[in-house]
């Protein structure tokens, strides 16, 4: 639990928001994040954000559903209880694939979409402050942190001046937690 | 404007007229050889020319697909090197030609005994009297007319209008529908021909008693993936000779995505053929792989699995190496070699049985083909601007991200 302070921008438009980031990025104030209701192509390109390493991830999980597959087929029918299939061997190579090959697919699958909520702190049950609460509806919002030494005044002044049509001061929660949204709302009323 | 052209380098040339001597060198050796010896001998010259000519025209004829099909999907990322998959496809004809000319003289001039075609004379063999209604010489000469005779008007049809495109009043989406039309109805004749009828009838007729119905899907797998990696070839050679300098690695990226990816499609239903056949274990059946993966071919039939599957996943896989022209170019080599050998094990151990051969004759003939390819096709690129530059997608391609 990291309580933080942020100062939140709102953009009505694409076509300000990559110049306000560009900016934000060329400041030397500290970005948290950008909010979108949609995904938006290049975007993370203009914050430098670098490139994900989910699939090296999914590349992981998928070997642990094919050594799954593999090794658990093959204790089965060769050592806990042998059957003889048609006289086909009890190593039956070919008959294991189409398993093994469901088996790689779904380990890969569920584990990439754990990694990718747990990368993106999102879950079901899981709360995690939200700047704006049109920022999944209409509205581009950019946060950034307001550090010690950061003058609050300066920083709104700066993020109007590249064309934020709102723009506030949040006290809030940095990461996800688990539990209800009133005992964030208890911290604002105790900090406030 | 952007407008580039392509001049054939004279290196080029000549190495595409060396390995075309190459090829003529071992057809006359063949000739001189093998065509008047034994039935082994005479089988031997026909299937090399066989598997060669009919390998040529199912990769060249993945151009036309691709096209058809990216028109149809309305895609971009194909655009900008267009031109290279509709110089491969104007020229489906040069192959279509030479296979029928092969196909037809296997048919139609071997006598009574077809050391290839077993089912042109089945001499009281029940279960190919049983076939006769399909496999019978005038079915098998009007499906190869008619299939070449609509890949090549298609392949040619296509790159006309493509370059009508560039004279067309700018804005002019009129020729672009037409082509995404053209696109809807290649894909219908491609599909009742190369995904059904004509590898029954060329390859699988080889073996005229074994039959599988998804082995024209699996032949077409092999022919797309290696159609991918032709047009990769050629993409990449146009690039070294600083031709193509709007195509990036963000269009390479997706040829390798489509390798990667039908190299997987090719095992999945190489796979679905094999595990079928060894897991019913039917002895009519059975015969197809006994030979090749227990008997003499079983050295070329891991390496077949091993370069058309192994080698593609592992290598292809990570995203960097498909951005890599060293890695990309090396696959493409691997999988075009890998399913020529692919189609050397459907052919060869048919009429061969085990008096297999991988010697002058059987690596001469390709060469002779490759120089073709490469003469025909640089030919036809250098006839026209190598950009589609009034295509409705340009500048879209131009910004594609992969």
């Amino acid at each position: 639990m990291a309580i933080k302070k942020f100062a939140v921008a709102c953009y009505d438009d694409e076509a300000v928001l990559f110049p306000a980031v560009d900016k934000v990025r060329n400041s030397g104030y500290k970005l948290h994040d950008v909010y979108t209701p949609f995904p938006v192509h290049g975007l993370d390109v203009a914050l430098g954000q670098k490139e994900t390493d989910l699939h090296i991830a999914g590349f992981c999980f998928g070997i642990t559903g094919t050594a799954t597959a593999l090794g658990f087929m093959s204790w089965i029918f060769t050592k806990d209880w042998p059957i003889n299939y048609g006289g086909k061997p009890f190593f039956n190579l070919p008959s294991f694939i189409p398993i093994t090959f469901e088996l790689t697919v779904m380990f890969a699958a569920v584990g990439m979409v754990l990694t990718y909520c747990y990368l993106n702190q999102i879950m079901p049950g899981v709360k995690k402050h939200i700047f704006h609460p049109r920022q999944t509806d209409d509205l581009f919002v950019i946060a950034m942190e307001i550090t010690e030494g950061t003058s609050e005044v300066e920083l709104i002044d700066f993020m109007k001046s590249t064309g934020a049509i709102e723009t506030n001061v949040q006290i809030a929660e940095e990461g996800w937690w688990y539990g209800r949204w009133d005992k964030e709302e208890a911290y604002q009323k105790q900090l406030a | 404007m952007i407008s580039e052209r392509f001049e054939v380098p004279s290196r080029l040339k000549s190495t595409a007229i060396g390995l075309l001597l190459i090829g003529i060198i071992a057809l006359i050796g063949g000739f001189i050889a093998l065509k008047g010896g034994n039935e082994h001998e005479q089988a031997r010259f026909w299937i090399v020319l066989l598997q060669n000519s009919v390998f040529f025209l199912f990769i060249s004829a993945a151009s036309i697909f691709i096209q058809a099909a990216t028109s149809l999907a309305q895609a971009s990322w194909i655009v900008a090197y267009r031109r290279v998959p509709e110089s491969i496809g104007a020229n489906v004809w040069v192959f279509g030609l030479i296979a029928l000319v092969v196909l037809f003289c296997i048919v139609f001039g071997l006598g009574e005994h077809n050391p290839i075609y077993h089912w042109v004379h089945p001499h009281g063999d029940e279960i190919l009297e049983g076939k006769s209604a399909f496999l019978n010489k005038g079915m098998f000469a009007g499906f190869s007319i008619v299939t070449v005779a609509l890949w090549s008007f298609f392949g040619i049809k296509f790159r006309q209008m493509s370059i009508a495109q560039e004279s067309a009043p700018k804005n002019s989406t009129k020729l672009h529908w037409k082509i995404v039309a053209m696109g809807g109805a290649f894909l219908f004749v491609y599909a009742l021909s190369m995904m059904s009828t004509t590898p029954w009838y060329w390859i699988m007729s080889i073996d005229a008693h074994w039959y599988s119905t998804l082995f024209s899907w699996y032949v077409f797998a092999s022919s797309f993936v290696s159609g991918m990696a032709l047009i990769l070839l050629f993409t990449v050679y146009l690039k070294n000779q600083n031709k193509l300098e709007l195509v990036t690695k963000e269009h390479m990226h997706d040829l390798g995505k489509f390798m990667f990816a039908f190299s997987i499609f090719w095992t999945y239903l190489w796979f679905a053929q094999f595990m079928l056949i060894w897991y019913a274990n039917m002895p009519e059946e059975t015969t197809y792989f006994k030979i090749r993966m227990q008997g003499p071919y079983s050295f070329f039939f891991w390496a077949n699995l091993i370069l058309n599957f192994a080698i593609p996943i592992l290598i292809l896989m990570s995203r960097p190496s498909k951005r890599n022209y060293f890695t990309i170019v090396f696959m493409a080599m691997a999988i075009i070699f890998g399913h020529w050998l692919d189609f050397y094990l459907m052919t060869m151990p048919g009429p061969l049985q085990e008096n297999w051969h991988l010697s002058w004759y059987e690596l001469g003939i390709p060469c002779g083909f490759i120089g073709i390819m490469i003469l025909v096709v640089t030919r036809t690129l250098s006839k026209a601007n190598l950009i589609p530059q009034n295509h409705p997608y340009l500048k879209e391609t131009l910004i594609h991200v992969s």
